[in-house]
């Protein structure tokens, strides 16, 4: 082989070396850096389903560590000893609980992303506001809606509606709730996108008959990677729900 | 026309928490009390989902919610008066937010159900779950405040006005109810901490007297005993 041509390999090779082991290296890298990174959650929760989401949208790598909540780990009765519940976002073995200031967490850490919440201190109270409502008010209403019978169900069923014309009425023509972009808000509620179906068919009427814009709303959501890598199919979440009836005895 | 109005009243905990927050700052403001029993216009108007106190109104933009307004408060007028409220650093912003969570979400609740009991063993539970809260923001407070005053550390922070609007409360129901709420012997460091917040000047400028708050206190009781005996019959 002339000599130019065997240098010529011989650098090939050792660049493809070199190549190679920053690959690896990078690789190593990547994998400390989710090992900063750990979430300490449920499949199903739409709480935890908040924090992924927000996580997926920075672009941050995490572990992720699913909990049986009838057997909690040691590491999460020691990451949150005061309530004992997930998401628990543990970052460099420091934890984080309530998954709405886990998402301001997130939004504030990895802050070179794009922003979680608005600048703007009134649209960022606006989105605050909203958040807020949103966690008061969806879960406990829509667990009355599966849990209970008779007058108390209808009362649940005349609560919940409202909670979504309240929410439509807010979102009005917009393309999410923070507007042109994706943000709190719109992070705080389409985990319940999947539970639409669970709600209206336990519920006794439909989402999209009273709330069209949400829906199109959280269809126009789950057109993001981050919402339908997380979201889990409406089907699915009714079995949950189903299984959860039958454990408490539920008809 | 002031450009900052807040509609409420300080014997309210959720208004005071504001107010606090408006004094460390030295923000001037018109503050709009609502008379007891009735809604005004204004507030309905400004708070159409939960109609309740208190309101900002910045601009003639409304902001509700406490926490909310609080925040908003922080991040418009970052540097003025005492400085910043929330902590400069994301950790300990996520460490006084999940304790203002458990403050309004499990502590106040159970000093409320402390004055609603109409019963003893009722009263005795409410005040052991009460008091079991505070232990936990005991052990908060001596991990947060490093040895310094406040939650905060050497400044009022968040979760000391989110938990310091409380204060004159649970002495007025101490001395309403003859209990021991704050107990010093189990909770030193709240105790000393108590101390130093009503101490500060900005604090001092907006908490109501006592004796209001425990007259307030017996009358809103008064009305409920009343209410109950009236529905009995």
């Amino acid at each position: 082989m002339p000599q130019t041509a065997s240098l010529h390999l011989t650098n090939r090779l050792h660049i493809h070396i070199v190549l190679e082991s920053e690959s690896e290296r990078e690789r190593e890298r990547g994998a400390r850096m989710a090992e900063a990174v750990v979430l300490l959650d449920v499949w199903v929760s739409p709480f935890g389903q908040r924090c992924r989401i927000a996580l997926a949208e920075k672009g941050v790598a995490y572990e992720y560590k699913e909990e049986d909540l009838a057997n909690k780990s040691p590491l999460l009765l020691q990451a949150n000893p005061v309530h004992k519940k997930i998401p628990v976002l543990i970052h460099d073995g420091k934890p984080v609980c309530e998954s709405l200031v886990i998402v301001q967490y997130i939004d504030e850490v990895w802050s070179d992303g794009a922003p979680i919440l608005p600048a703007d201190p009134y649209a960022r109270a606006q989105a605050r506001f909203w958040g807020d409502f949103v966690d008061k008010k969806i879960y406990d209403c829509g667990i009355r809606l599966w849990k209970l019978k008779g007058e108390a169900h209808q009362e649940a069923k005349k609560e919940f509606i409202e909670i979504l014309k309240v929410l439509e009425a807010e979102l009005g023509d917009r393309k999410y709730f923070g507007g042109d972009a994706f943000g709190y808000v719109d992070i705080a509620l389409v985990p319940f996108f999947a539970w639409f179906y669970t709600y209206e068919t336990c519920g006794g009427f439909s989402v999209e008959a009273e709330a069209p814009k949400l829906v199109a709303w959280g269809k126009r959501c789950m057109e993001r990677e981050s919402v339908s890598q997380t979201l889990y199919d409406p089907l699915k979440v009714y079995e949950f729900v189903c299984s959860l009836k039958k454990k408490y005895g539920i008809e | 026309m002031a450009a900052v109005k807040l509609i409420g009243s300080p014997i309210s905990p959720f208004v005071l928490r504001t107010m606090i927050a408006l004094s460390l700052k030295k923000v001037e403001y018109e503050l709009l009390p609502e008379k007891l029993g009735e809604k005004s216009e204004l507030l309905l108007k400004s708070n159409p989902v939960y109609k309740k106190i208190p309101v900002l109104i910045h601009h003639d933009r409304p902001i509700c919610e406490s926490a909310v307004i609080v925040e908003y408060i922080d991040q418009v007028w970052p540097e003025s008066g005492y400085g910043a409220i929330l902590p400069a650093d994301a950790y300990h912003r996520a460490l006084h937010r999940f304790w203002t969570f458990y403050v309004d979400d499990k502590l106040f609740p159970s000093l409320v159900a402390i004055g609603k009991a109409e019963t003893e063993e009722a009263k005795a539970e409410a005040v052991e779950q009460f008091r079991a809260g505070l232990r936990l923001l005991e052990e908060a407070f001596v991990k947060l405040s490093e040895g310094k005053a406040f939650f905060g550390g050497d400044h009022v922070g968040f979760l000391d006005v989110m938990l310091g609007c409380f204060v004159v409360w649970i002495e007025a129901m101490e001395e309403v109810l003859s209990l021991e709420l704050l107990e010093e012997a189990t909770m030193p460091a709240l105790h000393g901490w108590v101390v130093s917040f009503r101490a500060h000047e900005a604090v001092k400028e907006v908490m109501p007297e006592s004796g209001k708050v425990v007259e307030f206190f017996k009358m809103i009781r008064a009305m409920r005993m009343k209410a109950a005996a009236d529905a009995a019959n």
